[in-house]
C-alpha cells in the first residue's frame, strides 16, 4: 500500500497523537513523544506495527505524540493511512487484528 | 421480553415468597443505569480517562458529538478504545449516527464487530426501525463469531412520532433493553421551547415512561444541557426520579454525583427497606402468606422496592 496524497489525523491535546502521513518513494517514520523516557519504545513499536498491518510500503509518517494510549496511537495511524491512500476500512481485518 | 426489572415484575403479581427471593436474582439485576454519560468518540482525552469517573453506563458518542469530518477518525478511536485495557470487560453504549446517514452502516459494523455491549440509536421513529437495526446486527454477529442476540439496543425517542409509537418501539426487538428520551430534537419537532421547569417534556416523559415500563426495559431521562445551574439538573433529576425514571443521559462528569445523590436512599428509607427484607424473609421461612412492619400491611410490590432500595445503597454507595 503506498501513501498518495497528504493526509493528517489527531490532535496535538494532552492524551492524543498528531499523524501526518505524505507520499514518498520509501517508506520514513519520524517519531516524537513527550513520554520518551518512558514509553519511546513502545510509542515507536506500535506505530510500526500498525503500519505493517495496513501493509504501508512507502510514504513519510510523521508522529507527534502527546501521551496517548496505545488504543489511541493505532487508531489515529489508521485514520490517517486511510485519509492518505483513501481506501476503504476493512473492519473484519481491522477488528481481528486489535490486541 | 428479558427483563431489567425480575424483582419488580414477580412482585407485581402479588405477594408471593416464593417469586421474591434473595437468590433469584443478582443485585445487577435490581439496580438500572443512573447516570448515563456520554464521551466524545472523538476526543481521545476523555476516551482514555472518563472511565474514572463512575458512571453507571459510558455512552461513546459517534453521532451529535462528532464533526462531520472527524466521524472516520472517530469510530476508529471508538473502535480501538472498545479493545483498550481501560474499557475491556466494562458495558459501554455506543450512539451510532442516524440511520438515514452514509455513517451508520461502518458505525454499526465497527462497533458491533470490537464488542459495544449496547447500541443506542438515535432518532427512532417506529418499530421498523429497530427491527431493520436488529437483522443487521445479527448479519455482522454471525459474520464475527459474536453469540447472536448479545448485542443489546436502546432506542432514542427524539420526535412525536418516536414518543406515539414508544410501546411499539420498545417491543420490536427481544434486544431492547431501553427508551431514552431526546429532548432537543423532540421539542423542535414539537415547536416548543424548554424552559427551567420541564411542563413541556411532561408528556414525552410520561408516555416514554409508560411504553418501557409496560414492556419491562429501562428509561432515561433527556440531558440536562446547562452545565452551570446545578440547582435546576438537581430539581429536574429529583422530579424525574419521582416519576419513576431510572437515571438520566448526562453530557459532563460533574453530574454524576449530583444525580447518584438524587436517587440515593435517605437512611430512613434503608432502614424501613431493612425491616420489610428481613419480615418477608421471615414470613417465608415460616410458610406466612402476610406480613406487617410498623403496623402496616407489606405485600410484594413493597418487598420488592425495599430489596432495590437494598441493592442501591449497596451497589451505589452510602445512604444519603
Amino acid at each position: 500500500m503506498r501513501i498518495t496524497h497528504d493526509a493528517v489525523a489527531g490532535t496535538l491535546e494532552s492524551g492524543d497523537v498528531l499523524v501526518r502521513v505524505a507520499p514518498d518513494e520509501t517508506l520514513g517514520v519520524s517519531v516524537s513523544t513527550s513520554v520518551e523516557a518512558q514509553y519511546g519504545d513502545v510509542v515507536r513499536k506500535v506505530v510500526a506495527t500498525t503500519l505493517a498491518e495496513f501493509g504501508v510500503e512507502s510514504g513519510s509518517v510523521i508522529v507527534e505524540d502527546k501521551g496517548a494510549l496505545d488504543c489511541t496511537l493505532r487508531a489515529r495511524v489508521q485514520a490517517a493511512v486511510a485519509r492518505g491512500t483513501d481506501e476503504q476500512i476493512d473492519w473484519p481485518a481491522l477488528i481481528g487484528r486489535l490486541p | 421480553m428479558t427483563s431489567s426489572y425480575g424483582v419488580l415484575s414477580a412482585g407485581n403479581a402479588g405477594f408471593d415468597p416464593a417469586t421474591v427471593q434473595f437468590s433469584k436474582y443478582s443485585d445487577s439485576a435490581l439496580i438500572p443505569d443512573r447516570s448515563v454519560l456520554f464521551v466524545p468518540g472523538s476526543s481521545a482525552g476523555m476516551l482514555s480517562t472518563a472511565w474514572i469517573y463512575g458512571a453507571d453506563l459510558y455512552t461513546f458518542d459517534l453521532e451529535d458529538a462528532v464533526a462531520v469530518r472527524e466521524k472516520d477518525s472517530a469510530r476508529l478511536l471508538v473502535a480501538n478504545a472498545l479493545h483498550s485495557p481501560q474499557w475491556r470487560g466494562l458495558r459501554v453504549a455506543v450512539r451510532v449516527n442516524g440511520m438515514d446517514t452514509p455513517f451508520f452502516a461502518d458505525d454499526l459494523e465497527a462497533v458491533v464487530r470490537a464488542g459495544a455491549a449496547i447500541i443506542r440509536l438515535p432518532m427512532t421513529h417506529d418499530s421498523h426501525m429497530i427491527e431493520e437495526l436488529d437483522r443487521r446486527i445479527t448479519a455482522i454477529e454471525r459474520a464475527c463469531g459474536r453469540e447472536v442476540g448479545s448485542t443489546q439496543i436502546t432506542a432514542a425517542i427524539e420526535s412525536a412520532a418516536g414518543v406515539v409509537k414508544a410501546r411499539e418501539i420498545a417491543e420490536a426487538s427481544q434486544r431492547m433493553v431501553g427508551l431514552a428520551l431526546a429532548g432537543f430534537d423532540y421539542l423542535m419537532d414539537m415547536h416548543a421551547e424548554r424552559s427551567r421547569g420541564g411542563t413541556e417534556l411532561f408528556y414525552a416523559r410520561c408516555a416514554v415512561l409508560h411504553a418501557a415500563r409496560a414492556s419491562g426495559i429501562a428509561c432515561q431521562d433527556v440531558v440536562w444541557g446547562n452545565i452551570g445551574d446545578e440547582e435546576g439538573f438537581v430539581a429536574e433529576a429529583e422530579m424525574v426520579k419521582q416519576l419513576g425514571f431510572d437515571g438520566k443521559s448526562l453530557i459532563n462528569p460533574r453530574q454524576i454525583p449530583l444525580l447518584h445523590r438524587v436517587y440515593a436512599p435517605t437512611e430512613s428509607e434503608l432502614r424501613f427497606a431493612r425491616k420489610v427484607v428481613a419480615a418477608a424473609e421471615e414470613a417465608e421461612e415460616r410458610g406466612l402468606g402476610v406480613i406487617a412492619v410498623d403496623g402496616k400491611m407489606v405485600d410484594g410490590p413493597i418487598v420488592a422496592i425495599a430489596r432495590r432500595t437494598i441493592a442501591y445503597a449497596a451497589g451505589h454507595g452510602a445512604a444519603r
